[in-house]
């Protein structure tokens, strides 16, 4: 019995192979969309990984020389004696092939990380550690070391890209500076009663653990909006498999009414069309996962520029192929299947054996009015969480329900749409094309859903991009005034530069930060000094014309966004600067991308609560930047470095939003392409049904060149419709994302601008790819020989 | 003279080579005139219509229809012609699905640019369709819809009507009240009439009878 069932449902396919064809390719292109993005993601977070667990990532605190960038061997040894938990690290670049390469060294037994990613697997073997020191670097860089010869490596996946460890005094070896540390790492637990550092060591400075959390969490909203992409575009791609498993197990009622009829049980035909779509899924994910595999191929040089310049993590330029991406690739594509084939499997097994047929009319109707039911229920769970939910998941619920809500109401409201066009059409054509655009409704309802999303996300996410891009733009200009940045090496060198530049310089601004813990958030706390930069340079969310003065005098404090909204606090609320110090908020100000909270103080009372910090970093105004950059760099032997100039930090900074966009386009028109695809794919399976609607036309005067330009306008119309609904659905989007989710994401709003060059242009490649999709479809129908379309009228029919 | 075919021939694609079905076919008609064309299933007798419609193009011979040589027309020109010149009822799917009743009467009308509401109005109540103008074909009888497609194309007033087996599919007693207001309207407009029947009792009520066989008329 299961031997004729499996005959009789893959005869189907064998006979639609268009329907088979569509079926794999949309769920493939779901999968790869889903996937592709989702190997881009782990591949960052496992360089995030891999960046924290190497050693001196800012995890631990660490002791710096005051000057130079070398600690005697002595001054190690001065402080274990006196019972300092402290690691040695080298570091150093060598050259390779492919680029130059970090080479860390530490000492196994003392670093308080042990030797980083490499402790694992247990691939340090103490006793080998100290004979033949291997390298441990990931397979990129260990086919470069071993380009250069009589080195051991170890891959080890987990060191960070563009790196290699090893011990301490292999790397004095191969970087050629024996007995030279470059830093040495400060383990969490220490001894009490330890003698203060500057007893022992006066000339190394300590520098602070990072406070800033890890990268991780800074790039955390770069992959928010990847995942929501990928999401997207899945959705997409589950909307044209939909069509599909409907059209062909609505095309295969007969049958299964014949095979019941003869006595398959209903149970086990279920069971075999469940076997029949595992088997479908299975191939469509595994193709989607080497689709998907080459479309992160494709992304990821560009995220991994874009989070290098961004955060400065430094992401590994190849993919790696991980168990969990493949059980999650496979899994979404099984997922996908379920959902799109579970309706058409639950009306097959409630369609009663001897079924009346139904009206076609009736039939509409009624789905219509569940559409509308739909987008109402929707609406009511949508407000229930705007109402009732919290934060980032009630942005995501309503979110969610928006989108659904619009999908379901698309087709009804194009029917609206139509039905008034062809009351107003004058000319018979016309006003059959209009009536006739309403009969292929249905038919091309879920590609023209697909669309909507696709259009609509691509209207939400440019806009939110584009919003940030000029806030930054803008941001920049703000917080970058100074014309030259100069990092001093040391306290001393930095009060020589500032009596250096005083009279070269229109003003000098010190920059001095502190990691502190402020309303109960962990945060810093900044000093400047104010002047004409600031005063007039700085915009602020929130605040008085005369703060800048209260600043000034030590009366009150301004802070981000960030650390407004998560202390709960705001214009006039007190905040403790320091222990027995609070002073009323005069000011907020937007912050973009910072995770950290700030709260910035005058310069001069920073002095007063922490005596020993002193400003290394400054910023200075001057009409001749480059004359200035000169003479520090004579005098003062300051590297390029320690010295940027306004303008390159810019370009840098925009250059890396450029990037950025590099990827948001590509996603934006593969998903654009997929909804294409669907549209081609609906109207190819449309084309079947076309040829008994149009023979009438043709008959009665139309010629079929202009009944296939009639098909292409049509879906152009349809598209453009489609295009202008999803208009409002992504600047709805776009306001959900940046007003609601990024604040409950990251703690500060981004102002949404309108962009409508864009959107016309996004409009127009919308019916662009409409057109495309049209066009093949519209030629064969032209192209019908008129036997085929006479064969409509022949009685033998 | 309504319609002059000299040595019209075609043939049709088969399983060996082209078959003949028309060979050297010669037909005068003249405007007003009611043409039987008989036939067995199979003898050409569609084909021969949908080539005078122009629909399809014969081999070799040629059709002045009006004075028009269709054969000398492109694609265009013969959408013209079946827009203007020439209606053809078929024996069933005449209609246009995502049409109304009341849009299918006026279409072809519309399309020629010549619709008289009065006159359609007339045609409506001799056909009995005014209880169906807001119904979509799929609506319809087999009978409704002939009827409904006889209207339009009686609606665009043609030269000249051909159908094909118009009544083929309906009832006897139907099939008797279609004809007779087909050839009561035909009367009124002026137009010629072929039809293509295989029922002789239809046939008697004809001005001529031509009889198709083995590619020729006799
Ligand atoms: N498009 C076509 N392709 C191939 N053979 C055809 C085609 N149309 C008609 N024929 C053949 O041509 C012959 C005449 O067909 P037709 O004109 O429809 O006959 P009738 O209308 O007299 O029954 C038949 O043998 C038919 O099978
Ligand atoms: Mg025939």
């Amino acid at each position: 019995m299961t031997g004729p069932g499996l005959i009789a449902l893959a005869a189907h396919w064998r006979r639609n192979p268009l329907q088979l064809f569509t079926l794999v390719a949309g769920l493939a292109l779901a999968t790869a969309l889903w996937s592709g993005v989702q190997a881009v993601n782990m591949e960052a977070r496992a360089s995030y990984d891999a960046a924290a667990a190497t050693v001196g990532e800012g995890r631990f605190d660490q002791l710096l020389p005051r000057v130079g960038d070398t600690i005697a061997q002595t001054q190690f040894i001065a402080l274990r004696r006196a019972g300092w938990q402290v690691g040695p690290v080298l570091e150093g670049r060598i050259a390779t092939a492919g680029g130059s390469l970090r080479i860390v060294g530490l000492d196994p037994l003392t670093s308080p990380g042990g030797m980083g990613p490499a402790n694992r697997d247990g691939a340090v073997d103490l006793t080998r550690m100290l004979t033949d020191p291997p390298l441990f670097a990931n397979a990129e860089v260990a086919r470069r070391l071993e380009g250069l010869g009589g080195m051991t490596v170890v891959v080890t996946p987990d060191v960070a890209a563009n790196t290699a460890i090893t011990d301490i005094g292999h790397a004095q070896r191969l970087l050629d500076r024996p007995g030279a540390i470059s830093r040495l790492i400060v383990a969490r637990d220490q001894p009490l009663g330890r003698p203060p550092l500057e007893q022992i060591a006066p000339d190394l400075v300590v520098q602070p653990a990072q406070a800033g959390g890890d990268i991780g969490r800074l790039t955390d909203s770069f992959h928010l909006n990847l995942t929501a992409f990928g999401l997207l575009s899945f959705a997409v791609g589950i909307f044209i498999v939909h069509g599909a498993i409907g059209l062909a197990f609505e095309q295969r009622r007969g049958m299964v009414r014949t095979l019941r009829a003869l006595g398959m049980p209903l149970r086990r035909l279920m069971a075999l069309m469940m076997a029949e779509l595992t088997v479908l899924a299975f191939v469509a994910g595994g193709i989607g996962m080497v689709l998907g595999y080459a479309i992160a191929g494709l992304l990821l040089p560009d995220v991994a520029a874009t989070l290098e310049g961004l955060y400065g993590a430094d992401i590994a330029n190849t993919l790696r192929l991980r168990p969990e991406w493949w059980v999650s690739g496979m899994a979404i594509a099984f997922l996908g299947t379920a959902l799109a084939a579970g309706g058409s499997l639950a009306r097959i097994s409630a369609m009663p054996l001897l079924e009346t047929a139904r009206a076609g009319s009736m039939v509409r109707g009624r789905r219509t009015r569940l559409a509308l039911a739909g987008a109402a229920g929707l609406a009511v769970a949508g407000a229930g969480a705007a109402v009732w939910g919290q934060g980032m998941i009630m942005g995501f619920a309503v979110l969610a329900c928006l989108l659904l809500g619009a999908a379901l109401l698309l087709p009804p409201a194009l029917e609206t749409m139509l039905r008034a066009f062809q009351r107003r059409a004058s000319g018979a054509k016309w006003q059959w094309f209009w009536a006739d655009t309403r009969l292929q409704l249905p038919g091309l309802s879920l590609a023209l859903m697909a669309l909507l999303l696709a259009m609509a996300a691509n209207v939400g996410v440019s806009t939110m991009v584009s919003s940030f891009r000029a806030t930054f733009t803008a941001f920049l200009d703000q917080r970058l005034a100074a014309e030259l940045y100069v990092t001093a090496d040391t306290p001393s060198q930095a009060a020589a530069l500032q009596a250096f530049v005083a009279p070269r310089a229109r003003e000098v601004l010190p920059l001095l930060s502190v990691p502190r813990r402020m309303a109960g958030n962990e945060a810093e706390l900044h000093g400047i000094r104010v002047g004409p930069t600031y005063r007039e340079n700085w915009r602020f969310l929130a605040g008085d014309s005369a703060l800048w003065d209260r600043v000034a005098d030590g009366t009150a404090v301004i802070v981000n966004e960030q650390l407004a909204r998560r202390a709960g606090l705001w214009l006039g609320d007190p905040l403790a600067v320091a222990p027995g110090l609070s002073l009323p908020i005069a000011g907020i100000f937007g912050d973009y991308g910072n995770p950290v909270g700030q709260a910035i103080v005058s310069d001069a009372l920073f002095a007063d609560l922490f005596p020993d910090r002193r400003a290394t970093r400054f910023g200075l105004r001057t009409d001749d930047p480059d004359a200035l950059r000169r003479d520090l760099t004579e005098v003062f032997g300051l590297d390029a470095g320690r010295i940027v100039d306004q303008a390159a930090i810019k370009s840098f900074s925009l250059g890396v939003f450029e990037r950025t966009f590099t990827v948001t386009a590509a996603l934006n028109v593969l998903t654009l392409a997929v909804a294409g695809f669907a549209i081609l794919m609906s109207l190819l399976t449309l084309s079947a049904m076309r040829v008994p609607q149009l023979a009438p036309a043709w008959a009665l005067g139309l010629t079929r060149r202009e009944l296939g330009r009639l098909e292409v306008i049509r879906a152009m119309v349809l598209a453009a419709f489609t295009a202008a609904a999803a208009l409002p659905l992504g600047l709805a989007l776009a306001w959900m994302l940046l007003a609601v989710v990024n604040v409950a994401a990251f703690g500060w709003r981004l102002p949404m601008f309108l962009f409508p060059a864009d959107y016309a242009r996004l409009g127009l490649l919308t019916v662009l790819a409409a057109l495309l999709a049209a066009l093949w479809p519209a030629v064969r129908l032209a192209r019908t020989p008129p036997e085929a379309l006479l064969r409509v009228f022949a009685h033998e029919r | 003279m309504l319609l002059q075919v000299t040595g019209l021939s075609k043939s049709h694609a088969g399983a060996a080579g082209p078959v003949a079905v028309l060979r050297a076919v010669d037909l005068a008609m003249e405007a007003g005139e009611t043409v039987a064309l008989t036939g067995e299933s199979g003898s050409g007798k569609s084909t021969l219509l949908h080539l005078i419609g122009g629909l399809d193009v014969p081999d070799a011979g040629r059709i002045l229809l009006d004075g028009q040589d269709i054969g000398a027309m492109d694609d265009a020109g013969r959408a013209a012609l079946r827009r203007g010149t020439v209606g053809v009822v078929f024996q069933q799917f005449n209609l246009i699905p995502s049409l109304r009743v009341a849009a299918n009467l006026e279409f072809q009308a519309r399309l020629a640019g010549r619709l008289d509401p009065a006159q359609l109005d007339g045609l409506i109540d001799a056909l009995g369709l005014r209880a169906h103008l807001h119904k979509y074909p799929e609506q319809l009888s087999g009978g409704q819809q002939q009827r409904v497609a006889i209207a339009r194309t009686l609606a665009a007033r043609p030269r000249l009507v051909l159908a094909d087996e118009p009544t083929g599919n309906l009832d006897e007693a139907t099939a008797a009240n279609v004809l007779e207001a087909l050839l009561t309207l035909v009367a009124q407009t002026g137009a010629g009439l072929m039809m293509v029947t295989h029922s002789s009792a239809l046939a008697a009520h004809m001005g001529r009878r031509l009889h198709l066989r083995a590619g020729c008329l006799t």
